[in-house]
């Protein structure tokens, strides 16, 4: 079967099992011992969830048991997010934290220690998980956590499916009055003014600016940031699903130089004052996206990459602004391009956020975009950063090993447990993770 | 708040009815042969919202062990306000050609223990004088095919026996509706190679059985464009369509 990321690039031909019970990822686990990888709903850009012997997730899809005291929710690997906010808005629950779409899997936020809006405020998706169970081969499932086997927590958090297959993980939800979201949007004229933003608001849970990454000179880096919190009242209000399919692939033409700058700047300029405030429901706060289903056929049938970075605190504006003048003079410039400021970094040994900034960025799949996207690498290295590894499609080894440091840990840990072998993934051969 | 059983409550359709009435609150009875899974299935609708769920074991091979199940289940629940017949096979066509023993299987399991089944519900739900009985039956009964006929055939039993069930039924006040899903994509089709733009999902499905029991519609189509093209298929005469390589 040909299988592809959210990207849509690369693409695969391997075999996918759906095991429905632990009992049968065992038995899978045993019959191929020489590698197989993991995959929840494939909202990975390139290649991490690819590989020769998928073992998809969908039909490990159970929630176990709620603690409606505690807000502590015990579920399969294979529950979406989108599934938990169906069942647990309407009870008052919220997730801890949530990537920009609500339809990937709770075994893929773990693997990839996904973040969202509130990171400076909540960190990473792991810091809201209780524990973990793993099964590692044929024979043994292991419980970790912060207690239990923490190296190996450590290492399966962000791990990228390396360490082993998630079956199941505890979540401590997030209490909420209402389903609505009071939101504010600033306009910032430059890059400065954009960080500056994120200063100011540091204390609001929720932010996020949407980057005119086509504008030069004085306008560089100028952007909308929107803040967000949850609302007192409004009611506990679900979510009204998807609305609209992209149903073939558009011509790739259509996304050029010029659409892409007509869009930037129409929306742009859709906040006239210096800001704007009103109450929208979590779904288009949270997922703007979600309401256009696969809307990644939108850059052709050649794909897309996102290469998303970060940057530490430090290197901030000098190192965006480089950036961002590269890409900008390459014409290749994307979409959407959103910028979010980290906080700290939390201890598991592959997760990508760091205190800094970070950029993410859609680029078509074209001639020449690689070595773009190479120099791109070297500046982002050279300033201390690093490549989102859920994104990721191309990177070579070296950059990995000098934006991942902790690698060999990692390496280790998979060693310890007797991993090594059996689980990879296209991305993890292409790392050298193997 | 409605009572429910289900049988063959592990399959993938059924398990999205199932979370739908979970979700209002429905008391549950799931009945199937995989008991593991059953436990997982049943911890999730409670946490969904179903006020009780319980489940028991059944082979759909053993007939016998069927009136005690199901009076099990009838004396447990009180009244069947819904029951969905969901359990069935996609056997290999090309091995049944060659083998009696494994055509008779498909027609035991898609056709004979459904119809023990609804033999033996039917009265129980004349005796309540009220309800929907809930089949699964398929496209695939409208027209023989080769690629399928043996299943095909199965399901155009449960197809006209429902039909005349829904008759008799009909004047004691309960709902016969009989289903026929196109192409799922559920594990009962994984691996084969189908034109995903025809694949439905399991939750689309789902929904159109729920709206269909609340509607009490007699037959369904689901995705309702199968009507349609059944409709196409039903029509072309037999000395065209055995020519044909459906
Ligand atoms: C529109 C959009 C917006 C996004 N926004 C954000 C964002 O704001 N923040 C963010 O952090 N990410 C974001 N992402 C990325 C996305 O959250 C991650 O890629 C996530 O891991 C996808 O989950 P999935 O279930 O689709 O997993 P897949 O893509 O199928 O797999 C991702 C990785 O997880 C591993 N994996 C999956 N299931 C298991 C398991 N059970 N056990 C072990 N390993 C497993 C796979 O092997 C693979 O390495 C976004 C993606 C999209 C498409
Ligand atoms: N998928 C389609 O394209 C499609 C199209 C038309 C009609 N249908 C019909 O829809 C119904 C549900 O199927 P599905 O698509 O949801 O597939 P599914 O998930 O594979 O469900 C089939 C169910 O039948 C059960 N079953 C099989 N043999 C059994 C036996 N001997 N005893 C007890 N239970 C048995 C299976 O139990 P286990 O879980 O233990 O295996 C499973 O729960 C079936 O009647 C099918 O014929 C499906």
């Amino acid at each position: 079967m040909i299988l592809h990321g959210w990207g849509r690039y690369p693409t695969v031909d391997g075999k996918v099992y759906h095991p429905a019970s632990p009992d049968e990822v065992r038995h899978l686990l045993h019959s191929h011992s020489d590698g197989v990888t993991p995959r929840g709903l494939g909202r990975s850009y390139g290649d991490s969830s690819l590989g020769g012997h998928m073992l998809d997730c969908r039909r490990l899809d159970h929630l176990l048991a709620f603690d409606a005291r505690k807000g502590l929710l015990y579920c399969e690997a294979g529950v979406s997010l989108n599934d938990i906010l169906e069942v647990f808005v309407p009870k008052g629950w919220f997730l801890p934290v949530t990537p920009g779409t609500r339809f990937v899997t709770v075994g893929g936020a773990i693997a990839s220690d996904v973040h969202g809006k509130n990171h400076h405020v909540n960190g990473c998706f792991s810091e809201h998980i209780e524990f973990i169970e793993l099964c590692l081969d044929e024979e043994r499932i292991l419980r970790c956590s912060r207690d239990e086997h923490p190296d190996l927590f450590r290492a399966t958090c962000g791990g990228m499916g390396l360490s082993g297959m998630i079956l199941s993980a505890a979540i401590q939800l997030k209490q909420i009055k209402s389903s609505f979201i009071d939101q504010t949007t600033y306009k910032a004229n430059n890059l400065e003014e954009s960080l500056e933003l994120f200063e100011i608001h540091e204390d609001k849970p929720y932010s996020v600016a949407w980057i005119d990454c086509i504008a030069q000179g004085r306008s560089l880096g100028r952007s909308l940031l929107m803040t967000g919190d949850h609302a007192e009242n409004g009611g506990l209000v679900p979510g009204k699903g998807e609305r609209f399919t992209l149903p073939v692939d558009m011509p790739s033409m259509l996304l050029n130089k010029h659409s892409i700058k007509l869009f930037n700047t129409l929306y742009y300029h859709r906040v006239s004052g210096t800001s704007v405030s009103h109450r929208v429901h979590y779904e288009p706060f949270f997922y703007p996206l979600d309401s256009i289903s696969d809307w990644n056929r939108m850059y052709g049938k050649n794909g897309f990459t996102q290469y998303q970075f970060v940057i530490p605190k430090a290197a901030g504006k000098k190192a965006l602004s480089d950036i961002l003048k590269t890409i900008a003079a390459s014409g290749k410039g994307s979409f959407l391009a959103v910028l979010k400021a980290f906080g700290k970094r939390n201890e598991n040994l592959l997760s990508f956020p760091m205190e800094g900034y970070t950029l993410a960025l859609d680029f078509k799949i074209e001639k020449n975009l690689f070595p773009l996207l190479d120099s791109l690498d070297a500046m982002v290295l050279d300033h201390g950063g690093r490549l989102y590894l859920t994104k990721d499609a191309r990177m070579c080894q070296e950059t990995f090993r000098l934006g991942y440091p902790e690698w060999t840990k990692f390496q280790n840990v998979r060693e310890r447990y007797g991993v090594r072998r059996g689980f990879q993934s296209l991305q993890s051969k292409r790392l050298g993770l193997d | 708040m409605l009572n429910i059983l289900i049988i063959g409550a592990t399959s993938a359709i059924a398990g999205e009815v199932a979370k739908r009435f979970a979700a209002e609150g429905a008391r549950l009875y799931l009945l199937g042969r995989n008991t593991e899974r059953l436990g997982r299935i049943a911890a999730d609708l409670r946490i969904r919202g179903a006020e009780s769920v319980q489940t028991t074991g059944f082979d759909a091979k053993d007939i016998e062990s069927y009136e005690q199940i199901l009076e099990k289940a009838h004396a447990s629940l009180e009244r069947f306000d819904v029951v969905l017949v969901a359990h069935g096979t996609l056997g290999d066509q090309k091995k049944c050609e060659t083998s009696v023993e494994k055509t008779l299987h498909e027609i035991q399991i898609n056709a004979v223990s459904t119809i023990a089944m609804l033999t033996i519900i039917a009265n129980m739900m004349v005796k309540q004088k009220c309800g929907t009985l809930a089949i699964i039956s398929s496209v695939a009964g409208d027209r023989g095919r080769p690629s399928n006929y043996v299943y095909g055939s199965a399901k155009a039993a449960v197809t006209t026996f429902c039909e005349g069930l829904r008759g008799r039924l009909f004047k004691s006040g309960v709902h016969v509706l009989t289903i026929k899903p196109g192409m799922v994509d559920t594990p009962m089709t994984e691996g084969m190679e189908l034109p995903p733009m025809l694949m439905a999902k399991p939750e689309q499905v789902a929904r159109d059985i729920v709206c269909a029991i609340r509607k009490k519609s007699d037959i369904i189509y689901t995705p309702w464009y199968w009507r349609y093209v059944m409709s196409g298929i039903v029509h072309i005469p037999e000395k065209f369509f055995k020519k044909m390589s459906l």
